[in-house]
This record gives structure tokens, C-alpha cells and sequence, in this order.
């Protein structure tokens, strides 16, 4: 495996300063993650899991720590560097798809590939998620599993470095969530992006290459699959 | 429900506060409609209240008459006519008047007082001093305007030369008179209080000086409640035929109460036609805005409903909460309106000559606009609220369906543009809901609209008065003789230096009469071939004078309901009181006044009379001006002058501030509607599009970009609305000429580009504002949270 290194984090902590509450949702995170890994990141609900991940795409900064991607320093960077990073380098999954309701499927990948600097066309990047023979449809002609591969098919066309998704399957039942990431493995295999899945379903885990568990804010675990297994065969 | 201390009522309370920028737009906008209504109606009622106190207190006549001299003892017939209440019997004169340090030709209007001070039927107001009493013969009271512009006090003296003797008369006091609330020079159109007054002499002494002793030239009289004035003007006719009488006639001829009544009437228009402009937009953003609202609450009104509340509940509560931003937006446009009411009736006593302002509104109109106000708001919210209080509780939990777009048909028109996926939302967004679109664009051509009627007025009445002056009237001076001369006096005037071009014109009064229809106006004679006195077309051309008979103003025609070849009877009221029969020869158009003109030598050879004149009108050489002035004053058979640059300069003066007060505020509520609605648009687009912005933020869009997609679809509201405003603009401002169209003056239909540009500013200036502060909204945008909630 290649291991070129894309993103590192040294004690990263997170501070939500809510009214007269502190919630402390990284506790001090030290990661390091490869170029074209799959990696599953489990995690309880309040374990810290989509905060890393916001702050690895560019959506949050830390409050304290150092986190960066490749040799760019994202701990003190400022809109317009964030900006610049997402548009140029990150793809994003989200749990409730995010698509824009007024544009066809076709149309909503095309908002990235227009401003992406070398992506591939709307039509491959559905083609790669299986939608071909959907393209003119709008979000409210599809089902939700469509939706989502969409919204992968989106994340993917920039040809992004890395693809960050949040519960991808969270809003779906288990053989559409299969589907949808048959659809996200294929394109980490295609493409070779780094690709970090967050997730609560423990059963998702077999299809990473690490597994890397977080509770309370902090890494508590991780696993190295020797053999990534077919999301196909995945059940929940 | 406890209404105003339940938790409903706390949760409208946060909710009118969270929302407030929003609140305070649409109550502006109410605020606007109710102030504009406001305005007028105390405008209205104020003026029509000191009118009728002070016609009633002053004693103001019901009938007028003019005559050329009558014995004394006639008066005494005349009070015995029936239904006669009170007559005053009169000495009228005319003077030219020298004010020390003002060296135009001023022309003075003298009327007599009894040795008691006050007459029985129009009296006077005395603002300063006393009245001329007793035998103080060279006393005068001089009218407010003319003291005001002068600066003349009680004490002070003025020369006058009255049937050619001078006198030197002091000042007594300074007075009003129902009979000259508007101040006008006989025949003018517009005021000019430097260059004319009124004066009141004591009888004896200005009997002397008019040789009117024993006798008098002019009544006043009141008529006994409920006898119809015609009759009493009938018996006058019959009585003073041979005492050369002009005609009697009725208050609604009186000139100074025709003008007021026509400005009254104006007001009214303006109570009824601008507010309802002002409540259509509020009621439709009222709809917005809570429909907007009230599907952001399903999910609290399902809660509600499964707690026990009924539908009454909920329909109550949101009907509190349009009903609060109604209340504040009255209580703002009340108090703006009062206020502005009260500033605008204060702006019109400049020109109003009343001893004081009666400040006057009907609390009936105030409950009534409280009440239109409140039942519009509600209706406005009405649709929404009905729908709530419907939602069954299991289906209001559930959020509303994703939203439902196709390709629109604007795509496929404009297919040759390649539209960017941001430009593409922009479209679909608008063409998504095509009613809403279409509301906006209204509203902000409605505000369009209104600028342009508060602007184009001042176009219009300055073309109005150009014309006149440029086109119609192209003299500088004009000269009147107190009697007829002989046109060979031309010749004399044409060698004095300084005279570059002299004319002669005649003016006879004259009574038209077509069946039952009359009309009281002066038969202008104009000379063949005139070069400074024209009569022009709807097109602003000079229309040829007809050998023989009348020309008529076209409003003048259409209330006489005659047209050309319809022959009318003209009853001349001076000299020998022929009537005549006169076919109308063609109609004219102009803009001030309204008139009938016949050939010089026609109506002379009519009236059966040699070449004779009793106007003339010249251009000056502007260096020899004072000494013309000065030499016309001079000469006796002269009884007054109108100099046209004067008469434009009193113009803007007035009237210019007056209208441009009115443009500003009117541009004002304009860009208050406009901004209205533009914020309330953007807001509300801004909370329906937020989690799809901030996606595309997510995905790498930058603020700006993101930005583009929110203004741009205001910038189409704007690009489209602004031209449907202009149209909307001209249509109200043809409505607004339509209804004021008076015997004063008729306000041409004119639109600049300027006016066009203002209004288009104004509403951009305050798209602008809207916009910058949804521009620093999506700033704040907090992408995470949107991701982290479902639709």
C-alpha cells in the first residue's frame, strides 16, 4: 500500500462554547490518514466522530491542536483558504444528501464540475454510481438511495483527494445503504481517493481497510482489515 | 386560551422579536398606505373645516354681483327681494399702487367698508392694527399676502393712483377675507402677492375717489337658508339690468371658492387612490410572509393540536400575530400621517389665506381606516391561517414533501444561453412559483409607480407653465385699459423706445349658454395674424382664428356639451348687453384656464364697434423695462400691468416647493414599499434556500457565489418589475391628470427619462439596502447545523 501521508492531526481538540456549557468533543485527536485508504471511522452518537470530520473538510476549525492536509496547515486558516481547499480537493456525503431540490441530477453534479479544476463529466460520475438512465431527473423523482448516489456521484466528479462521508447510509434501509456503498467503494477503488465513511453501524466496518474507533473525543481504537470485504455481502 | 398571558402569547412575542426586521417592513408598508390616507383626510377635513368656520363666521356671500354704477336706494329694493337675507352694497375700484423700494407697476383691487368698520356680508379678518374708521379717509387695510410680501406694517404708507389722482393712503391693519382665500390677479392663473393686492377703504373716501357718491358698483349678499340662489340671481338680473350689470352669480363662481373647492376635491382623490395602493402590496406581503411562516411551524401546530388545541387555537393565535404587525404599521402610519397632515395643511396656508388652521379629523374616518387596515392584514394572512388550522395533526408532523421542479419554459425559450447550474437555480426558483414571482415583481413596480406619480407632476406642470408662457403667451407685458381705446393707439406705443413689438387684444365678459348649460368666462378678441397671442391644438400647434365665430377651450366645450358647428348664445355683459348667436368654430387645447376666442374684428363687428382694444401686449427691450413700467403707471387710462418673467418667479417659488415636498415624500413611501417587499423577499428566499446555499458552500461555492444565486433572483424582480412600474407608473399618473382635471388648469401627461430614472433609483437603492443585509446573513450562514437537520 502506498503510504503517503494526507492528512495528519496532532491533539486536536474541539471546544463547542454553548451558552454556560462547554461540551469538549475532541479531546486531543492524533491521526494520520493515507493516500487511497477506505477507512470506517465507528463511533457512538457524541463521540466526537462527525466533528473530526468537519474539521478534516475544511467546514470547522479546531480549538486547539494542528491538523493538516498534506503541507497545508488547515488548524488557522481563514473562509477563504477553507473555501479554496473544499472546492479544489474535498468531496462530501452527507446523511441527508444535500442535493438542490430546482436542478436534475445531471445538474447538481455539474454545480461542482463547473467549478472544479480537472473533473471528469456529470455523465461519468453518475455512470459510476450506476445512474446512467436517471440523469434528467430531479431530487423529488428519486428514491432516496438514488438520492444518495447522487449526491457520492457529485462528491466524486471533481476527482476529489479526499471523500468525506457522514452517516451516507443513516436515512436509508440496508439493501438501498448496501447499494450506496457498493457505489462509494467503487469509486475509492476507481479513483483512488482517500475515502473516510463515518458511521454507527458497526456492521459497515468490514469494508474499510482500518477501522479506527472514537469515544468521548478521543481515537480508543483501531483495526487493520487484512482484506477489505465486498460491501455486498454486508447485512444490518 | 388566555390571549395575552398563555404560552401562545409568550411564543408570539419571541417570534415577532426573532423576526423583527421582517415585522418592521411590513408594518412600513402598512404604515405607508395608512399614513398617505391619513395625511389627505386631516389635509381634507382640516381645510374644509376652517373653509366652512370661516365662510360662516366672515359671513361670505352666496351671491355676487357687478354693475356699473347704481343710485343708493337700490340697495334698499334689493334687500326686500325675497329670500334676500343680508346685502352689502359696495364701492369697487381698481388703483396701481407704488410700495416705497419696489419698482414694478403693482396693481391694487380697492373695496369699501362702512363707517362701522365691518360689513354685514363678507367681512374681514384683522390679523394686525384696525380697520379704516370714521372719516380717517386716507386710511386702507391691506390683505395679509400683499403685506407679507411687502413687509408692511400698520403705520406704514403706500402711494395709489385712483382714477388718476395719487394719494398717499397709511396702512391701518393688515386683514383677510373670505373673499380672497386665493389670492389671484383678476384673469391670472397664478398667484403673485408682490404685484397685486387687495385694499380696504373706507366707503366715503373711496366713493370720492371712484366719483361714486351716493352710489355703488359691486353687492355681496347672503341668501336665506334653503331659497335656491338661482332665483335670488334671476331677481337681480331683472333689477340691475339697467344699471349696467355684469350678471350675478353664485358662490360656486366665486373665484377664489372655486379654486379651493377644486383642490379640495383633489385631496379626496388623493385619500382614496394612494392608500389603496399602499394596503394591496401589504396585504399580499402579509400573505407571504406568514404563509412562509406558518409551513416553518407545522411541526408546531401538530404538537399544539395533539396537546388539545383546537383549530379556533390555532387560527386565533395567527391571526394575533398578523393582527400585531397590522397594529404597529396603523399606529405608525397614524402618527406619520397626523404629523405629515398637519405639515401639509401648515404648507397650504402659504397659499390659503385663512385666519388659522382648524386642525380637524374625524374620529369616524380613524376608526374606519383602523378597521380597513385590520380587516385587510387579516385577509391577507387569511389563506395560511385557514391552512394551518386544517393541518391534521399526524400530517403536520410529517414535513412538508421535498419540492417539485421541472424545466421551465424560460430554459427552453432562452436555450442559447449556457446557463451555470447557479443561474439554472436562480430560474427554476422563480418560474417555480410563477404567482409569487409575479406578486413581487407587483410590488415593486407598484413602488415603481409611485415614485413616478410623485415625479412626474413636476414635468408636467413645468411643460404646463412653459407652455403657457412660451407658447400661448409669448408676450412680456401685458397691459389692460380701464375703457376701450381706439387700436390707433398702437401706433403711439410701437415709438416709444425701448418697445419692440406692441399688440392689441379685447376682452369682453361674456355668459355662454348652451340650454340649461352656462358658463361665465371672457371672450378674448384677437387680432388676425397675431404674433404674441396664440391659441394652439392638443399637439401644442397654433390653431388658425376663424372669421367667423367662437373658439372654445376643449374643457370648456365639453362642459358647455358642445362641439364645433353647434351654435351657442353668448350673452355679453358689459355696454349694451346684447346676446348674441355664435357658432363654435373648433376647439383648443390649452393647459391653463379654459377661455373662448373670436377674431378681433369679429367680436368688434359684433358688439357693434369700431377697431377698438382694451389689452396690450408687448415685448420690451429688457433695458428700457423701468422706464416702461414706470411711463405705463403714469398713464391714466392704464389700470394695470402683468409682467410674465414676474409671474413665472412667484410660480416656482411657490408651487415649485410644493411639489417637490410632495415628490419627496411620495418618492419616500416608495422606496419604503420598495424595500418592503425586496426584504421581505430576499428573507424569505434566504430561509427557504439556506440549507441548499449552504451546500454549495460546503462544496466549495464562495460566499459571493453563493450570493449570486440569492440577488440574482431579486435582480430579475428588479430587472422586470421595473418596467412593469413604469407602465404602472403612466397609468396611475393618466389616472391621477384625469382626475384632476379642473377649469384651473388641466396637467399634461409628460414623462422624462429623468422621472423614469428616479424611480428606477429609488427602488434600486433600496434593493441595495435589502440586499446588503442578506449579503452579511449568508455570511453567518452556519454550515454545519444546516447539514446535521433533515429538510
Amino acid at each position: 500500500m502506498n503510504r503517503e501521508l494526507v492528512f495528519q492531526t496532532r491533539g486536536l481538540t474541539k471546544i463547542y462554547d454553548q451558552g454556560e456549557v462547554e461540551v469538549r468533543a475532541l479531546r486531543g485527536v492524533d491521526l494520520d490518514l493515507y493516500a487511497g485508504e477506505l477507512v470506517v471511522m465507528l463511533g457512538a452518537s457524541g463521540s466526537g466522530k462527525s466533528t473530526l470530520l468537519n474539521i478534516l473538510g475544511g467546514l470547522d476549525v479546531p480549538t486547539g491542536g494542528e491538523v493538516r492536509y498534506r503541507d497545508v496547515d488547515l488548524s488557522n486558516a481563514d473562509d477563504r483558504a477553507l473555501t479554496r481547499y473544499r472546492r479544489d480537493h474535498v468531496g462530501f456525503v452527507f446523511q441527508f444528501y444535500n442535493l438542490i431540490p430546482s436542478l436534475t441530477a445531471r445538474e447538481n453534479v455539474a454545480a461542482v464540475t463547473e467549478i472544479a479544476r480537472s473533473p471528469m463529466t456529470p455523465e461519468s460520475a453518475l455512470d459510476l454510481v450506476g445512474l446512467g438512465n436517471r440523469m434528467d431527473h430531479f431530487p423529488a423523482q428519486l428514491s432516496g438511495g438514488e438520492q444518495q448516489r447522487v449526491a457520492i456521484a457529485r462528491a466524486v466528479a471533481k476527482r476529489p483527494e479526499v471523500l468525506l462521508c457522514d452517516e451516507p447510509t443513516g436515512a436509508l434501509d440496508s439493501t438501498t445503504g448496501v447499494l450506496v456503498l457498493a457505489a462509494l467503494e467503487k469509486a475509492n477503488r476507481e479513483t483512488g481517493t482517500t475515502t473516510v465513511i463515518i458511521t454507527h453501524n458497526a456492521s459497515i466496518a468490514g469494508m474499510g481497510d482500518r477501522v479506527i474507533t472514537l469515544s468521548d473525543g478521543n481515537i480508543s481504537g483501531e483495526q487493520r482489515n487484512l482484506r477489505r470485504q465486498d460491501p455486498t455481502s454486508l447485512t444490518w | 386560551m388566555k390571549v395575552f398571558t398563555g404560552v401562545l402569547a409568550i411564543k408570539l412575542r419571541r417570534e415577532l422579536w426573532q423576526m423583527r426586521g421582517q415585522v418592521l417592513a411590513i408594518a412600513l408598508v402598512i404604515a405607508g398606505g395608512v399614513a398617505v390616507c391619513v395625511m389627505s383626510l386631516v389635509n381634507y377635513s382640516s381645510l374644509n373645516a376652517t373653509r366652512s368656520e370661516y365662510y360662516d363666521q366672515y359671513r361670505f356671500a352666496d351671491v355676487f354681483a357687478g354693475l356699473k354704477r347704481a343710485p343708493g336706494h337700490v340697495a334698499k329694493r334689493i334687500k326686500s327681494l325675497p329670500g334676500v337675507e343680508t346685502a352689502d352694497a359696495r364701492v369697487e375700484g381698481w388703483a396701481k399702487l407704488e410700495v416705497p423700494g419696489f419698482d414694478d407697476p403693482v396693481t391694487g383691487q380697492l373695496l369699501s367698508l362702512p363707517p362701522s368698520g365691518q360689513p354685514l356680508v363678507n367681512q374681514v379678518f384683522v390679523r394686525e392694527g384696525r380697520l379704516p374708521v370714521g372719516e380717517r379717509r386716507r386710511e386702507v387695510a391691506v390683505i395679509g399676502s400683499f403685506a407679507d410680501a411687502h413687509g408692511l406694517a400698520p403705520g406704514d404708507r403706500i402711494g395709489a393712483i385712483i382714477n388718476g389722482r395719487r394719494q398717499l393712503l397709511t396702512i391701518s391693519g393688515i386683514v383677510e377675507s373670505p373673499e380672497f382665500i386665493y389670492v389671484i390677479p383678476p384673469g391670472g392663473m397664478l398667484p403673485d402677492y408682490e404685484r397685486y393686492g387687495v385694499l380696504w377703504m373706507n366707503r366715503e373716501a373711496l366713493a370720492a375717489a371712484m366719483d361714486m357718491k351716493g352710489a355703488f358698483n359691486s353687492l355681496v349678499l347672503t341668501v336665506k337658508s334653503g331659497y335656491p340662489a338661482a332665483s335670488v340671481i334671476d331677481a337681480l338680473d331683472r333689477l340691475l339690468d339697467r344699471y349696467g350689470a355684469t350678471g350675478a352669480y353664485a358662490r360656486e363662481d366665486q373665484f377664489s371658492h372655486r379654486f379651493l373647492t377644486d383642490e379640495l376635491r383633489q385631496l379626496k382623490t388623493m385619500a382614496t387612490v394612494f392608500p389603496l395602493i399602499f394596503m394591496s402590496v401589504a396585504m399580499f406581503l402579509l400573505n407571504v410572509v406568514i404563509t412562509r411562516l406558518i409551513s416553518t411551524q407545522r411541526d408546531i401546530i401538530a404538537v399544539l393540536k395533539a396537546f388539545g388545541y383546537g383549530n379556533r387555537d390555532i387560527a386565533a393565535h395567527y391571526s394575533q400575530l398578523v393582527l400585531v404587525i397590522a397594529v404597529i404599521g396603523l399606529a405608525i402610519g397614524l402618527a406619520l400621517g397626523l404629523w405629515l397632515g398637519q405639515g401639509l395643511a401648515e404648507m397650504y396656508m402659504q397659499y390659503y389665506r385663512f385666519p388659522g388652521l382648524l386642525f380637524r379629523i374625524n374620529p369616524g374616518w380613524i376608526a374606519l381606516i383602523t378597521a380597513i387596515t385590520l380587516v385587510v392584514a387579516w385577509l391577507g394572512g387569511w389563506a395560511a391561517i385557514r391552512r394551518a388550522a386544517a393541518l391534521p395533526p399526524a400530517e403536520a408532523m410529517r414535513p412538508e414533501g421535498p419540492a417539485t421542479y421541472r424545466v421551465s419554459w424560460a430554459e427552453h425559450v432562452l436555450s442559447g444561453i449556457g446557463f451555470s447550474q447557479p443561474s439554472r437555480m436562480i430560474v427554476r426558483q422563480t418560474m417555480r412559483r410563477p404567482l409569487r414571482t409575479f406578486l413581487s415583481m407587483l410590488g415593486v413596480a407598484m413602488a415603481t409607480g409611485i415614485i413616478m406619480v410623485g415625479n412626474f407632476q413636476f414635468d408636467s406642470v413645468t411643460l404646463m407653465v412653459h407652455t403657457q408662457f412660451a407658447r400661448v403667451q409669448q408676450q412680456d407685458v401685458t397691459v389692460a385699459f380701464i375703457d376701450p381705446v381706439n387700436s390707433a393707439a398702437l401706433f403711439g406705443l410701437q415709438r416709444q423706445p425701448g418697445i419692440r413689438y406692441v399688440e392689441g387684444r379685447r376682452m369682453v365678459p361674456a355668459r355662454l349658454i348652451n340650454e340649461q348649460l352656462e358658463w361665465r368666462t371672457g371672450i378674448a378678441g384677437i387680432p388676425e395674424g397675431a404674433r404674441l397671442q396664440h391659441v394652439i391644438d392638443a399637439n401644442l400647434k397654433s390653431v388658425e382664428l376663424p372669421a367667423r365665430g367662437l373658439l372654445l377651450t376643449d374643457f370648456l366645450a365639453q362642459k358647455m356639451a358642445v362641439s364645433p358647428g353647434d351654435v351657442v348664445k353668448v350673452e355679453i355683459l358689459e355696454g349694451d348687453r346684447r346676446i348674441l348667436s355664435v357658432p363654435v368654430a373648433g376647439v383648443t387645447s390649452e393647459f391653463l384656464g379654459v377661455g373662448a376666442y373670436m377674431s378681433l374684428e369679429g367680436l368688434n363687428r359684433a358688439l357693434g364697434e369700431g377697431p377698438v382694444i382694451n389689452q396690450v401686449v408687448m415685448n420690451v427691450d429688457p433695458r428700457y423695462a423701468d422706464r416702461i413700467y414706470n411711463d405705463l403707471r403714469e398713464t391714466p387710462k392704464v389700470l394695470g400691468i402683468a409682467i410674465r418673467q414676474a409671474m413665472l418667479d412667484s410660480f416656482y417659488e411657490t408651487l415649485a416647493k410644493t411639489f417637490l415636498t410632495f415628490t419627496f415624500f411620495s418618492s419616500l413611501l416608495g422606496g419604503v414599499i420598495a424595500f418592503g417587499v425586496i426584504y421581505n423577499t430576499v428573507r424569505i428566499s434566504l430561509a427557504e434556500k439556506g440549507r441548499e446555499l449552504a451546500s454549495l458552500r460546503v462544496l466549495g461555492y464562495t460566499h459571493n457565489e453563493i450570493a449570486h444565486i440569492l440577488l440574482g433572483e431579486m435582480a430579475i424582480l428588479l430587472l422586470l418589475g421595473i418596467p412593469m412600474g413604469w407602465l404602472i407608473g403612466n397609468g396611475l399618473a393618466m389616472l391621477l391628470i384625469t382626475a384632476m382635471q379642473t377649469e384651473l388648469y388641466r396637467v399634461p401627461l409628460i414623462v422624462t427619462s429623468q422621472t423614469l430614472g428616479v424611480s428606477a433609483a429609488t427602488v434600486v437603492v433600496s434593493a441595495v439596502a435589502s440586499g446588503a443585509i442578506a449579503w452579511w446573513r449568508l455570511k453567518k450562514l452556519d454550515l454545519v447545523a444546516v447539514l446535521k437537520t433533515r429538510e
